[in-house]
């Protein structure tokens, strides 16, 4: 990737974009959820929060629907004072045979300061990253990264529990097709926490391993000892007989409820990145306690995590000055 | 009096009949007059070879045509200029063109434009089913008698058990021979090789599994019917086993590879590099080094370029949507002298796979250094070194996945039927 013309600011992130969890270190990761930190407070206090962005213009570029995701970086940037542009597959001419890098031209050619981008195709985020000035925040590529899905996470965890470092977590549910699953492994382990995941064999592939990770197909044995059980989202349409036979079953054996929750440690807690499937991965109770259940804290999170990653890349953002095209076409 | 060209000074390689010793070469009407310590006083034109390695035209059995139906990214006869530029005399075309090459006009229409071309050989195979669609035969015998050379269903797998043990049975009544691509479709739903790497990508994976299993298949039904088969481009180590085991059983089968498959591996593909994209996919470093060996012993008997053009925007899409395939034809020798100069191969041995081994499987006269046969023959110097760049292809497409290797090998003369087409 090209990190050229970038001004080196002052903060201890010193990239453009934020495409992956993959390539950060523990610093990089630290600093911004310190940051992050920063930014809860300020968002509970209702005062103003900060103008770190203030008269710049952030495009929300979405090629797959995500209403949370795109409410949650638009709030962000809001609340830093910034220009806010929706841009939805369904209203652009992407529909009308547009490639992505055309795009990635047109949108340059605006002179945005930052992208946020979902894509369903893994690594296009990427692709689109070294075709623009802006700095490029990636809200989901395929199967690939979700990092600000992983950093959210590990606030509502430092927070809760004051470190990651020495924790095991577990993430049960759909693997092979998850992004947030990698960049949670990604994160995790770069912190210092154990990393298990639970799923039926058709949902986990054995390479996996190789990232660092313990394999379990039994729920209850994965589960054991684990401080946090992360449940991910499974497709309605995986479960209709192409990677697991029903909901039924799938819930039978993978679904959490009370009694395999009681395998993990006493007081673990329960995460889920939503939208959440109730009955089929996650018992609809649990999912509302609240002295086990931090989904809502994850929510909140979501947009002090969105706030400080735009804030630090914004820093090193320079976009050219004069007219000149810094790509060409071709 | 007639026209005689000598080519002098050179070392003589001929892998057919073993030859490799320094001499001349007399070109006349077209066709080699003569070869070895012969006189060449009488020729009306010398060429002094200074001792680079003179060897018959390359044979390519596997090149991707883009004409008929998409002749932005190159006509046959830009093909066959490209060919030349890389020492390649003869072409063998693949049926995946638009309309499919599987009717005698369609046939005729490629050989009328490689005649019109007058560069390098264009020949061509047939599809084994109408349409490449897996289910009819398609009229082998006419299309035989048309000129195809061989037949095939290009990227298609031709899975149909029946369809395909027929076609084999039904081949040998004219002799022919099948080429069926190896992959089982129903477990290479990806987009590069399966392993760490595609985790950590989030893309989808093809194992080496649906390339054996495939190959597997093939070789019983070609000892059931006894038709022969040609199996590749081949990609890993299980393959290889497979083919060894079955040539050893004495079964007719013949295997061939593209030099990607022993140059590269899956991290060619980086941070989402379209122009390492493949089909099979690159595989990881055990493979390629299992590749390597088996075109070093015996069990690989082909090097195909798998020459597939494609324009800019086919290839500059998120990894999954990007075509697969690599334009080869102009770095089909320098890569495939890489064996050689690692020491795995000598060059005669090496040469068998791009010149005599390809064109015996598809019979066509080529190959050979022995007086009588057309005229096709190529010059390179085998050890000049430099490196590569994409704009060193004459090629109009540019999708490489070479750009800055260091290569060792340069073509420096090719002739077609006598006539000298690139010096």
């Amino acid at each position: 990737m090209t990190e050229s013309k970038t001004h080196k600011g002052s903060s201890l992130y010193q990239r453009r974009h934020l495409l992956g969890i993959e390539g950060l270190t523990a610093q990089e990761i630290g600093y911004l959820l310190d940051q992050a930190d920063k930014f809860v407070t300020l968002n509970r206090s209702a005062k103003e929060t900060s103008d770190s962005l203030k008269g710049r213009t952030v495009i929300n570029l979405f090629f797959e629907n995500s209403t949370r995701t795109r409410t949650s970086f638009e709030i962000a940037a809001k609340r830093m004072g910034a220009d806010v542009v929706n841009m939805s597959v369904a209203t652009s001419s992407v529909k009308k045979g547009e490639t992505l890098l055309d795009t990635a031209y047109t949108l340059n050619a605006m002179h945005p300061s930052l992208i946020v981008v979902r894509h369903n195709e893994s690594g296009a985020v990427s692709l689109l990253s070294q075709k623009v000035d802006a700095g490029v925040l990636n809200a989901g590529d395929g199967r690939h990264e979700h990092p600000t899905q992983a950093l959210l996470d590990a606030l509502t965890i430092r927070r809760r529990l004051g470190t990651l470092s020495g924790l095991t977590v577990a993430l049960c549910g759909d693997i092979t097709h998850s992004r947030v699953a990698r960049s949670n492994i990604l994160l995790l382990n770069t912190m210092g926490a154990r990393v298990r995941v639970i799923a039926p064999p058709t949902l986990v592939s054995s390479d996996m391993e190789r990232m660092g990770v313990e394999i379990h197909t039994d729920m209850r044995q994965g589960l054991k000892g684990c401080d946090i059980v992360m449940m991910l989202r499974l497709q309605m349409e995986r479960m209709q007989g192409s990677f697991v036979p029903s909901t039924r079953e799938y819930y039978r054996f993978f679904g959490l409820d009370a009694e395999k929750l009681s395998c993990a440690k006493p007081n673990a807690l329960i995460m889920h990145p939503g939208p959440m499937n109730r009955g089929v991965e996650i018992d609809s109770e649990l999912a509302d306690d609240e002295d086990r259940s931090l989904i809502r804290t994850q929510v909140e999170m979501g947009v002090a995590v969105r706030m400080a990653c735009m804030e630090a890349l914004i820093e090193n953002v320079v976009l050219p000055e004069s007219g000149e095209e810094r790509f060409k076409h071709g | 009096m007639v026209k005689l060209l000598a080519l002098t000074n050179a070392r003589l390689i001929d892998p057919a009949s073993g030859l490799d010793e320094k001499g001349s070469v007399l070109v006349s009407k077209g066709r080699i007059d003569a070869i070895g310590n012969i006189d060449t006083s009488e020729a009306s034109e010398a060429i002094d070879c200074k001792g680079k390695v003179l060897c018959p035209g390359l044979v390519d059995m596997r090149v991707h045509l883009s004409e008929p139906g998409n002749e932005h990214r190159e006509t046959i006869a830009e093909t066959a200029s490209v060919a030349v530029n890389g020492g390649v005399t003869s072409v063998v075309g693949l049926p995946d063109t638009d309309p499919t090459t599987d009717s005698v006009p369609a046939l005729e229409f490629i050989a009328r434009r490689g005649r019109e071309a007058k560069l390098a050989k264009i020949y061509a195979y047939g599809a084994i089913t109408r349409g490449m669609a897996g289910k009819e035969l398609t009229e082998m015998g006419l299309l035989t008698e048309a000129g195809a050379v061989a037949f095939s269903d290009a990227q298609t797998t031709l899975t149909d058990t029946v369809v395909m043990s027929r076609a084999l049975s039904y081949s040998k009544f004219f002799d022919q021979t099948l080429v069926n691509f190896p992959l089982e479709p129903g477990l290479s739903n990806g987009v590069m090789n399966k392993g760490e790497l595609s985790t950590r990508l989030g893309l989808g994976g093809i194992g080496t599994a649906a390339e054996v299993m495939q190959i597997e298949r093939d070789i019983r039904l070609a000892e059931m019917t006894g038709g022969k088969l040609h199996v590749g481009p081949i990609t890993c180590h299980e393959s290889v086993e497979a083919i060894r085991q079955a040539k050893d059983q004495g079964i007719n089968v013949t295997a061939s590879t593209t030099p990607h498959y022993f140059s590269l591996n899956e991290t060619t593909i980086g941070d989402y590099r379209t122009f390492g994209k493949f089909l099979p996919p690159l595989r990881d470093e055990f493979h390629r080094r299992s590749v390597a060996g088996a075109v070093a012993d015996r069990t690989i008997d082909v090097i195909v370029s798998d020459h597939h053009p494609h324009d800019p925007d086919s290839k500059r899409l998120p990894f999954a949507q990007a075509s697969f395939g690599a334009v080869g034809l102009e770095t089909l020798l320098p890569m495939s002298l890489r064996l050689y100069h690692e020491g795995l191969i000598n060059l005669p041995d090496l040469l068998a796979k791009l010149t005599n081994n390809p064109a015996s499987i598809v019979k066509i006269k080529a190959g050979k250094l022995e007086a009588g046969v057309p005229a096709d023959l190529t010059l390179f110097d085998p050890n000049k070194p430099y490196k590569f760049e994409p704009d060193l292809l004459t090629s109009k497409c540019k999708n490489t996945p070479y750009e800055a290797f260091p290569l060792q090998g340069q073509v420096l003369m090719t002739l077609v039927d006598g006539r000298i087409l690139k010096r």
